[in-house]
């Protein structure tokens, strides 16, 4: 009963046409998702990150029953996705960042007034389900105005809602903070960890942010290649893939590399030097010897990205 | 199984009216762009009609009918199509909705992809088709010289209804056609714009294989054709029994049947490929 | 010389743009010679009542369907040029870019045209009319100087029917939504340019003042090239006067509309 999402060695496998000549056609087959298994529990917030083009995307598309598995099985709250796919939709719901479903030219509250009848949700549900999420997400300055008016932070916290109406099980996010400022960012972050608090939602999360991740799972699966090829928590990824963070130093003037012990520099670009250390390791003794040596002007720290931290991953994985 | 089926049509109507509603409201954000493109819509069908009127300032008759009748057959095929293409005419938009993934959106709602596909962009400017089909049927009614008889009667609504039950089933399965090919959305145009261009001439103008082709393989003929040269009295090219003339619901039936069986393999197969 | 390799550069990209699209253009050509079996049995309908109607023999109504079916996408009669593109660029505010660029925004957009008008009729133009005449009794010259003649007027066509559709374009930077006039656009041409009948069958006062508009520059100039039916100089006269006037007219509301653009700031 606790496992809520299940996927036994789930396969999914196209057949890509690729033209090679005027006329000719070359077909070859890709793999996109490849034997994966895993399970979430209820109420679990896992992030689910993975480059470009490594299955994660098909992998939602079969669990929200957009896409038939080619092989394996796959339950989300005991329904067979690909066969029930109506019904599965009263259990989940789904924010594509990118492609809004709320209704252009109409007030926000219309799109909530359809889901309500879509989704056949009780008045006496809608209603209150509706008070308190305008409220969460303070909407409620917002619901009397056209969506097309609406700032990109805004819509986004409007299709978050329009997905939660009808007290969904299971949550998908795709990208839910792409191209949202540092505020709004937050916001919907807080929201998220809120409702999955308050009601249990299980909330599967797609994203190229770490922050995202950070700050509100406390699992992540990296798949790549249509492999999982992590899943644990955070703080053992930056492990598992000895990953660095990386220290940018102005000096005054053009200098020759730095010396420093547990950092080697990487990149020299004029007076500004990039030097990378180890993710676990603080960044203070580094800054305190530089500072101490060299004619300092500025100093930053940039963390790891995800990019960055599969790539290292799937490096070491693959090297013999 | 049955009743499966039956609660799917009730989802998919109760679907489709409510997504047409929100349309219709969306349209009436732009009033003064609906009233021009409702107004564009008339007349364009209608200089359709002026150039078949210009052809009869030089002529009397075409394929052996005169305006009137000609008008007739004109105005049948434009009210059926019209009301088709008013229905569901934006099913010819899913080559574009695959292209750029918004038919995932559809496909997590709890209703038929179908109703939520043919309700998407619900147009109320293209009454505008219809009202102008109607209103030359109605023209055509006063000058043409039919002998009324109960039968003759019955047919004519039979033969919108069932005429428009057909244009339907071409658009299905036209769209579910660009889920194989994407990009060829104009191959439909072919059958549904064509359909209608062709039915608005008397068969007597075609050559003998293509009213063969339009009335055994893609039974078009039983829009208009085979019921309106029963209700004219006038023969038919081909040699028909006369029961044909009232084959049109039957043959709507069947058409959108297949229609039916040709979308679900088409969507079946997007949901195996992803595009 | 550098204007020239750029706009021909800007050409080619038109042209391979729509090249790639090859299912469409296939669907295309099926849909074109789908309306001309329409067209071509109604016609002959026509003219077996009134033999040489318009002046056009029944050999020649026939040719008239085809070419009409070739040009219907080359010209862009019924919709589907870079104006859509354009109008798009416009109502996003993109084309504050394109004025920024060290380019003339009407030549720039009438070389992609022109790109995109040339594989529209290799691509889509001809199949329909070799298959039309296959298939059909047509009329066609034996001469390659009434060929040449022709293909000259049909470059004049191409000008002028772009000269119309960017005026439409514009609009756009005055109008909030553009459907309506596009589509006013299109149908204006379908019926004016011919498309529907031939300009020379319609009577009276409407035949002469549809045949005195700029849309029988599209298709009727240079069908009664090829039919032998107008002599090349005047029609060339004709169609490169109204290019003319269509051209200067978009430079005119070009210059309005980035006049307007730079006020309001992009």
């Amino acid at each position: 009963m606790g496992d809520f999402i299940t996927l036994e060695n789930v396969e999914k496998v196209f057949q890509v046409r690729r033209r090679t000549g005027l006329w000719r056609r070359e077909r070859r087959e890709v793999r996109a998702v490849d034997s994966l298994s895993f399970t979430v529990a209820r109420g679990e917030m896992v992030g689910y990150i993975g480059p470009n083009g490594a299955g994660k995307s098909t992998t939602v598309k079969m669990l929200t029953g957009i896409l038939t598995p080619s092989a394996g099985r796959l339950r989300v709250a005991g329904i067979d996705p690909a066969r029930e796919r109506t019904r599965l939709a009263h259990r989940i719901g789904v924010v594509f960042g990118q492609r809004t479903t709320l209704w252009w030219d109409l007030p926000l509250i219309d799109s909530y007034r359809l889901a309500h009848r879509m989704y056949r949700i009780p008045d006496a549900r809608y209603r209150q389900n509706l008070d308190r999420l305008v409220e969460l997400l303070d909407l409620g300055a917002l619901l009397d105005v056209p969506v097309r008016q609406l700032s990109l932070g805004q819509r986004m916290r409007g299709d978050i809602a329009a997905a939660l109406l009808h007290d969904p099980d299971v949550l998908y996010l795709d990208e839910p903070t792409i191209g949202l400022d540092v505020v709004s960012k937050a916001r919907v972050r807080e929201f998220l960890r809120e409702v999955n608090a308050e009601r249990g939602t299980t909330v599967l999360l797609t994203t190229h942010d770490l922050q995202d991740i950070e700050q509100l799972c406390s699992r992540v699966m990296v798949i790549d290649h249509g492999r999982l090829v992590y899943d644990g928590p955070l703080a053992g990824l930056h492990e598992a893939g000895e990953s660095e963070r990386t220290l940018v130093v102005d000096l005054e003037r053009e200098l020759p590399p730095v010396e420093v012990p547990s950092a080697r520099v990487v990149r020299v670009e004029g007076p500004r030097q990039w030097l990378a250390f180890p993710a676990g390791q603080s960044a203070a003794p580094l800054v305190a010897h530089l500072a101490a040596r060299y004619p300092l002007v500025d100093l930053s720290v940039r963390e790891p990205d995800i990019e960055a931290v599969i790539a290292r991953m799937y490096a070491e994985r693959t090297a013999p | 199984m049955a009743e499966g089926r039956d609660r799917r049509i009730i989802e998919g109507v109760r679907a489709y009216g409510l997504i047409a509603g929100m349309w219709v409201r969306s349209t009436m954000a732009y009033r003064a762009s609906f009233a021009m493109t409702t107004f564009g819509n008339f007349a364009a069908t209608f200089l359709d009609f002026v150039a078949i009127m210009l052809m009869f300032s030089r002529v009397d008759a075409l394929g052996g009918y005169p305006l009137p009748e000609v008008a007739f057959l004109y105005g049948l095929s434009a009210t059926s199509f019209g009301l088709a293409d008013l229905l569901i005419g934006s099913m010819e938009r899913l080559g574009r909705r695959v292209r750029d993934g918004t038919l995932d959106t559809l496909l997590v709602r709890p209703a038929p992809v179908l109703a939520q596909l043919a309700a998407d962009r619900f147009a109320l400017r293209r009454l505008g088709r219809v009202t102008q089909g109607a209103l030359v049927l109605g023209w055509s009614l006063t000058r043409v010289d039919i002998d009324w008889t109960v039968d003759r009667l019955l047919l004519m609504p039979v033969m919108v209804a069932g005429g428009c039950g057909i244009f339907c089933a071409v658009f299905v399965a036209g769209a579910a056609f660009q889920f194989l090919a994407q990009d060829a959305s104009e191959v439909q145009n072919a059958f549904t714009y064509g359909g209608t261009t062709l039915l608005q001439y008397p068969p007597t103008v075609f050559a003998k294989e293509l009213v063969r082709g339009v009335t055994f393989v893609l039974p078009l003929a039983f829009v208009n054709w085979l019921p309106a040269t029963y209700v004219l009295g006038r023969p038919y090219p081909l040699d028909l029994p006369r029961w044909t003339a009232f084959a049109s619901p039957l043959v709507a039936v069947a058409c959108c049947a297949l229609a039916g069986l040709a979308w679900r393999a088409g969507l079946r197969s997007y949901r195996s490929t992803g595009s | 010389m550098g204007a020239g390799r750029l706009y021909t550069a800007v050409a080619a990209g038109g042209f391979r743009r729509y090249a790639t699209y090859r299912a469409a253009t296939a669907a295309g050509v099926f849909t074109n010679t789908v309306f001309g079996l329409i067209l071509v049995y109604t016609y002959q309908a026509l003219w077996n009542e009134r033999p040489h109607l318009g002046g056009y023999d029944q050999a020649q109504a026939v040719t008239y369907v085809w070419l009409g079916q070739a040009f219907l996408s080359t010209l862009a009669i019924g919709g589907g040029g870079v104006e859509d593109e354009l109008m798009e660029r416009i109502r996003t505010g993109d084309v504050a870019i394109d004025l920024y660029r060290p380019a003339d925004l009407q030549l720039w957009w009438l070389a992609a045209d022109l790109g995109r008008a040339l594989f529209q009729l290799l691509g889509r133009g001809v199949v329909p009319f070799v298959f039309g005449a296959l298939c059909f009794p047509v009329s066609l010259p034996a001469d390659a100087g009434r060929w040449a003649a022709f293909l000259v007027a049909v470059v004049l066509a191409m000008l002028v029917g772009f000269g119309i559709r960017y005026l439409v374009a514009l609009s756009a930077f005055w109008l909030l939504d553009g459907t309506g006039v596009t589509q006013m656009g299109w149908l204006l041409g379908y019926f004016c340019s011919g498309m529907l009948l031939p300009l020379n069958v319609i009577p009276g006062a409407l035949g002469e003042i549809v045949r005195v508009l700029p849309w029988s520059s599209l298709l009727q100039a240079p069908a009664d090239i090829l039919l032998g039916h107008a002599d090349p100089l005047p029609t060339y006269l004709f169609q490169g006067a109204w290019a003319v006037v269509l051209l200067g007219a978009g430079r005119l509301a070009q210059s309005a509309a980035t006049r307007r653009v730079v006020v309001q700031g992009g």
